[in-house]
């Protein structure tokens, strides 16, 4: 283990080179460019023993990548914004052909107005494409969730692709200590992929085939217990991972301070650790408040959310997202689970971040005083009309 | 926490400063935290660009762009205005890269070109303002640098920037 100084996505390509991917199939986009290029590089250089799949489109890099899956490969790739969206025809192909692809999603904008800059419209907007969909905190958790999802996404139980997030730029694009596993403590941990699940010349089988009205319901069904299923392979997996790295996380959510808390901002990405450091700084003015990170939102962590929540007095969504013409599509997910349980105190929700807008504590401060007024509702953050 | 504001043009490497001053944070300590970015966005050759040093200790969570730094940096002096002091924490320092005076005590002034020229034979003036910091930024001792100079930049021309380095530490000013 070494420890470098990286960004977000160079920590990544770091994970996916240690994860020992067959082939990696990638069209570039800002702010993704950075982890393919450092992958293109690893391969060029021969440190990293993969195809590299130059194509011409997202709608391409998923397509092979489904290809490659389907022959039993251990597949990569990587996309952002305007290329995820390309890309969308594809991901519930990968999903419902149970192909375990690992994708990058650099979250960013949507158009138009045309913007490259971070936010979170792009996954959310594909929150139901199948996939199983991380978000990290900082570059270390990066680097780990690549390891990880392989991990997870190739587990014979769940069988589905994974896509993780990383915040545009405030995470792809900042640079900050990453302790770097080497190759063989990462061979390790992670296995190699063995299937069924692919083209075999001594085993010939039908796949991507057509599902009627009489058994097309219990396909759909067990896609969904793929992905529930995660839940418990997420959990051994991250003890498997503290076992052979030291570092331990949380399952599909993280707390801090929410033991006795009376208000949470419940978030996720990078503006946990804004929201956190906020915390402490109240915490110091005797404010009784905490932060709830979502590190999955499929499977989504209804029941961890519900018993995180008991006895508090208000909650706060803050996302970089807004469903137009609803609300932000990761505070409609906590309020349906919170509508599963006897939780009845105030919910709302905080929009900010969009197109890359800087969130500073003040602003997260100011959340906090809103939550103790009791509102509940859509607000948009600094919002200039 | 220290705070550091570098300012600079596209291809005068005030991230790259940046970098190396928080990456030079991070080997200093186990405990010690730092995070590095720059102001984002299409990179262009001589437009204004500003980066980011933020050193802490323990978590280091606000990813935000520093709006009051403990020292701001210009790298070009055709940057700095007197916009610059509003920029300044109490007790700040700038530092700014000119063959000009100025006479004021928050400001220190180097004559980073003579001094890239001189060493680099290039006028790239980052590592030398990076030296010139440290003159009044005691937290980075210069042999702190050493190994994030070696780890981040490429073997044929870091041992010419670490001379850079200790060459403006040491002028006299």
């Amino acid at each position: 283990m070494t420890k470098e100084f990286l960004s977000g996505n160079e920590a990544f390509a770091y994970g996916v080179k240690l994860s020992r991917p067959h082939v990696i199939s990638a069209y570039p986009i800002t702010p993704q460019t950075t982890v393919v290029e450092k992958l293109a590089t690893l391969v060029e250089k021969g440190e990293l023993k993969a195809d590299f799949i130059h194509v011409e489109s997202e709608h391409s890099a998923l397509s092979a990548a489904i290809g490659a899956s389907a022959v039993g490969a251990r597949t990569f790739t990587a996309t952002s914004s305007q290329g995820l969206l390309y890309m969308a025809e594809c991901l519930p192909y990968a999903a419902g052909g149970r192909f375990p692809i690992v994708m990058m999603n650099a979250n960013r904008s949507t158009a138009l107005p045309w913007n490259i800059y971070g936010d979170q419209r792009d996954s959310l907007t594909l929150l139901d494409s199948g996939w199983i969909q991380a978000y990290a905190k900082d570059a270390q958790e990066a680097l780990d969730l690549a390891l990880m999802s392989f991990y997870i996404a190739e587990d014979k139980r769940v069988a589905t692709p994974v896509m993780v997030n990383l915040d545009g730029f405030t995470l792809t694009h900042t640079y900050e200590a990453v302790e770097v596993p080497s190759d063989d403590e990462a061979e390790g941990f992670l296995p190699d992929y063995e299937t069924d699940n692919k083209l075999s010349l001594e085993e010939p089988k039908n796949m991507a085939f057509t599902a009627g009205p009489d058994t097309n319901t219990e396909f759909k069904y067990k896609e969904h217990l793929g992905v529930l299923a995660a839940r418990d392979v997420i959990s051994e997996c991250e003890g498997r991972f503290e076992e052979y790295f030291g570092r331990k996380y949380t399952g599909l959510v993280e707390q801090y301070r929410t033991e006795d808390a009376e208000y949470i901002v419940i978030t996720l990405g990078t503006l946990y650790k804004s929201v956190c450091e906020c915390v402490d700084k109240l915490r110091d003015r005797n404010r009784k408040v905490g932060c709830l990170r979502l590190r999955y939102l499929r499977p989504f962590p209804k029941t961890e959310l519900i018993e995180a929540l008991k006895g508090v007095k208000a909650v706060g969504v803050l996302e970089k997202d807004i469903s137009f013409g609803n609300e932000g599509t990761v505070y409609t997910n906590v309020c349906s689970a919170l509508q599963q349980s006897s939780f009845n105190q105030p919910c709302s929700n905080y929009i900010a971040g969009l197109g890359g807008r800087d969130v500073p504590l003040s602003d997260i401060e100011e959340i906090f005083e809103d939550l103790e007024r009791e509102q509940n509702g859509v607000h948009f953050v600094g919002l200039e009309e | 926490m220290y705070e550091i504001l570098w300012h600079g043009r596209g291809g005068q490497g005030a991230f790259t400063a940046a970098k190396l001053l928080s990456a030079a944070w991070t080997f200093k300590a186990d405990e010690n935290k730092a995070l590095a970015f720059p102001s984002f966005g299409p990179e262009r050759r001589g437009a204004p660009v500003r980066a980011f040093s933020r050193l802490g200790s323990g978590s280091l969570g606000d990813r935000s762009q520093i709006k009051k730094a403990d020292y701001v940096v210009f790298l070009d002096d055709t940057l700095f205005d007197e916009q610059a002091y509003e920029e300044l924490k109490e007790n700040g320092k700038i530092i700014l890269c000119t063959k000009e005076k100025v006479n004021d005590d928050r400001v220190l002034c180097i004559d980073g070109q003579k001094i890239a020229l001189d060493i680099l034979k290039r006028p790239i003036t980052n590592t030398v303002v990076l030296g010139a910091l440290l003159k009044v930024f005691n937290a980075i001792k210069i042999e702190d640098l050493k190994p994030a100079v070696q780890k981040l930049m490429s073997p044929k021309i870091a041992d010419i920037n670490l001379e850079a380095i200790r060459f403006a530490y040491e002028e006299e000013v």
